[in-house]
């Protein structure tokens, strides 16, 4: 069947007027259709244009982005009833814009949070007063359930959320998440803001993901100004994308280790984390890689003295890092507690949209850096990583076997010594009524950032998506019949993205 | 058994001896901002216009080391020549209008609260609050209990109840959401306490000043003994703040 959605690419800006407007009703066709036979969501989302609300739908096939639009009807029926990854997209859009899916599933707050329009709340609170935690909880009821409940001020020195178990003994029946308390804004505000912070703001929405978001920021306000950063330019952002990657597997496996107490594999990738973060910061002068990427391309060039420096300390710590994951999966006590603890069926992760490592870990071998090539990707051969046991062992090897991929990618990136021109500042000069979509593979997979334009070029709708927002439920689904202290073990192994999902 | 201690032995011993020994971070990290008051109005115009954080005053010519990310746009533009960062990994403050400066601070150590010395210079127990914080500082902050940074030698922990802090850290702009909650950990420190304000968000709302849904900064909220300047902080800044202002 012919889609009416139109194909886009990915990173290229197109003019609004192209995207197709469809009456709701085919809309609703042509978007469970393409689900239905295994599309999925990248952005779906609901913006203001003037006095009319719009929604927005991107998907993906195989290789393929699809877009298209509709007016918002009177009466809006849940697409959540039927396929169950647009269960917190809908929630968000009726929080944003108030529009009620009728028949969602499990209709709740995601940020607590005022609607834009000023229109009646749909979860009915008043927003003047104290909302986070002031909601019912799911909760299982009989005898010897029990409750615990989490945050969202933690243990550790981590960001803010809520967990309640519901448990029976030791075993958890339940997991229910509820985030939001990490709100700041940050789609308002880059509508709002003067253009010069845009790039600040962005690298802030989530600092271990400060390369992924800069890039997805940086390509779409290339995109709409019809520009390309240069092969050089190109280049460094693909180290730094994957110096993020390393940084953030490593320092999740060592924290695995010390959830378990093996405490060597922990302080030694404690340690080794920080030397992959002081390259970038070799790089651009930021541990989190902040600062360096900017539309039209990256304001710190790759001396030769710099290539020979990181090319030095990658070839030492490259087999201290082989060696130290060897230690961690050939240790007994380690492999007791990963193996078989936290499984997330294929056919679930299927059904909730997973993507990145938490999908891979599953057997879904989805990866944008195949599949939706930006930057210097498009001449790598990314290997297609896949593990089937859907368990923390599977997260964990997938996330080390990516750990040495990267590091590999590197060291070939560095052999390349194509001479970059930095930009000062970086332009944001947008094209008037368009769109642009950007989609990159960050260390905890697919993260988008979609701009749509009014007719002056200014911002009319900044949607951000952080792979979090797919794969947070994921993490419940793991602890279902898990014993609750395999929580912390189960989140590590996740790790999501609290201010990346909250914004 | 044998890989345990191959591993061992191949990681070799990593803490660093800072402070008795100096550390020179690399050559493009961006610490304390230099101001040349010579420079030309037009430069020092150009650049604050450019600053994507308004934190330079081109009156005075100074820079407001709260609202910096360090991003370096106004060393770019001027070449130097009006603002240049130094290796300086320098640059807490304990009154917050220090933080508007044009390169020289005062020394923290004088400033500390003599009465923090005495009661928190032999061990210091800290509860850390993200209040809507990206991770970045809080990762720095975590990476302080890493075997290179190895903060316990000094006495600091970061612990897990606020009951057995001496103060807490706060990172992040305070977003509406997280308000209750940190205003609930921090009375649920004994007193006397202290409160540390670290990365440019919880000084000043960093990057999302202006949002209605974050704070304009810790010090609306609670009194703050210390501020720490970053995007985020180097762990090293962190460390010489807590030595510095508690040992």
């Amino acid at each position: 069947m012919k889609s009416e959605f139109k194909q886009i690419a990915n990173g290229k800006a197109i003019a609004r007027d192209i995207i197709p407007h469809l009456a709701f009703d085919e809309f609703t066709h042509e978007v469970l259709t393409i689900v239905g036979e295994g599309g999925k969501i990248v952005q779906y989302f609901a913006y203001a244009d003037g006095s009319a609300v719009n929604l927005l739908a991107v998907l993906r096939t195989d290789k393929r982005l699809l877009a298209a639009g509709c007016d918002v009807p009177k009466n809006y029926p849940a697409f959540s009833a039927q396929y169950e990854p647009f269960h917190l997209f809908e929630r968000e859009i009726a929080e944003q814009f108030g529009i009620r899916p009728e028949g969602h599933p499990w209709l709740k707050m995601v940020r607590y949070h005022a609607n834009s329009r000023g229109v009646s709340d749909v979860f009915g609170n008043n927003y003047s007063q104290d909302i986070p935690g002031n909601y019912n909880y799911y909760s299982v009821e009989g005898r010897d359930i029990h409750e615990v409940a989490v945050g969202p001020v933690h243990a550790g020195v981590i960001e803010p959320g809520h967990f309640r178990f519901n448990c029976i003994g030791e075993r958890v029946l339940h997991l229910e998440i509820q985030l939001g308390y990490q709100h700041r804004g940050v789609e308002d505000l880059l509508c709002n803001a003067d253009v010069k912070r845009l790039p600040v703001i962005t690298e802030g929405i989530a600092g271990d993901t400060a390369i992924g978001n800069s890039l997805c920021m940086a390509q779409a306000f290339e995109g709409l100004a019809y520009m390309r950063p240069d092969a050089g330019a190109r280049i460094i952002r693909t180290i730094a994308l994957e110096l993020e990657r390393i940084a953030n597997h490593l320092g999740d496996l060592g924290a695995l280790s010390g959830d378990v107490a093996f405490l060597p594999v922990a302080n030694y990738c404690g340690r080794m984390r920080g030397d992959f973060l002081n390259m970038t910061l070799l790089l651009c002068g930021n541990r989190f890689g902040k600062g360096l990427v900017r539309p039209g391309g990256v304001c710190f060039p790759l001396t030769d003295e710099n290539r020979k420096t990181i090319t030095e300390r990658i070839n030492e710590l490259k087999p201290q890092v082989e060696h130290v994951i060897g230690l961690l999966f050939s240790t007994h006590s380690v492999l007791s507690r990963f193996e078989k603890c936290g499984t997330v069926s294929r056919l679930d992760a299927e059904k909730l949209g997973l993507v990145g490592p938490a999908a891979r870990a599953c057997g879904i071998s989805y990866d944008a850096r195949r599949s939706f090539p930006s930057e210097h990707y498009r001449l790598l051969d990314i290997n297609e990583n896949v593990e089937f046991t859907g368990d923390v062992y599977a997260r964990a090897k997938l996330r080390a076997d990516e750990i040495l991929q990267s590091i590999s990618i590197i060291q070939s990136l560095l052999k390349n010594h194509i001479k970059t021109e930095c930009v000062v500042r970086g332009s944001i000069h947008p094209a008037p009524s368009s769109l642009v979509v950007t989609i990159n593979e960050a260390w905890r997979g697919e993260l988008s950032h979609c701009v749509l334009t009014d007719a002056a070029g200014r911002i009319l709708r900044y949607k951000i998506k952080d792979p979090s927002f797919h794969n947070w439920n994921g993490l419940a689904m793991a602890l279902r019949d898990t014993g609750i202290s395999d929580f912390p073990l189960n989140n590590k192994s996740f790790n999501l993205s609290y201010c990346g999902f909250d914004l | 058994m044998l890989n345990i201690l191959k591993n061992r032995f191949e990681q070799g011993y990593r803490t660093s001896r800072y402070p008795k020994e100096k550390i020179e971070p690399t050559s493009r990290y961006r610490g304390l901002p230099k101001i040349n008051s010579e420079a030309p109005s037009d430069m020092v115009m150009q650049c604050a216009d450019a600053c994507p954080q308004n934190a330079i005053d081109p009156q005075n010519k100074m820079i407001d080391m709260g609202r910096c990310v360090f991003c370096g746009t106004c060393e770019r533009l001027s070449e130097g020549r009006f603002v240049s960062f130094s290796r300086n990994f320098e640059l807490a403050v304990s009154m917050k209008e220090n933080l508007l400066t044009d390169g020289s601070l005062p020394a923290l150590s004088l400033h500390a609260r003599q009465n923090f010395k005495s009661l928190f210079g032999r061990s210091l127990q800290l509860r850390q609050i993200s209040a809507a914080g990206c991770n970045a500082c809080e990762a720095d902050l975590n990476v302080l209990a890493t075997p290179f940074f190895d903060m316990a030698r000094f006495g600091i922990n970061f612990v897990a109840s606020p009951r057995h802090a001496d103060g807490i850290v706060v990172t992040g702009p305070i977003s509406r959401n997280m308000k209750t909650a940190l205003l609930k950990t921090y009375e649920a420190v004994p007193s006397p306490k202290v409160v540390i304000a670290a990365g440019s968000c919880s000084l000043t709302g960093g990057p999302f000043r202006g949002s209605p849904e974050v704070s304009p900064g810790l010090d609306s909220l609670l009194p703050v003994d210390l501020f720490i300047p970053g995007c985020p902080p180097h762990p090293l800044t962190y460390l010489h703040a807590l030595l510095t202002y508690f040992k």
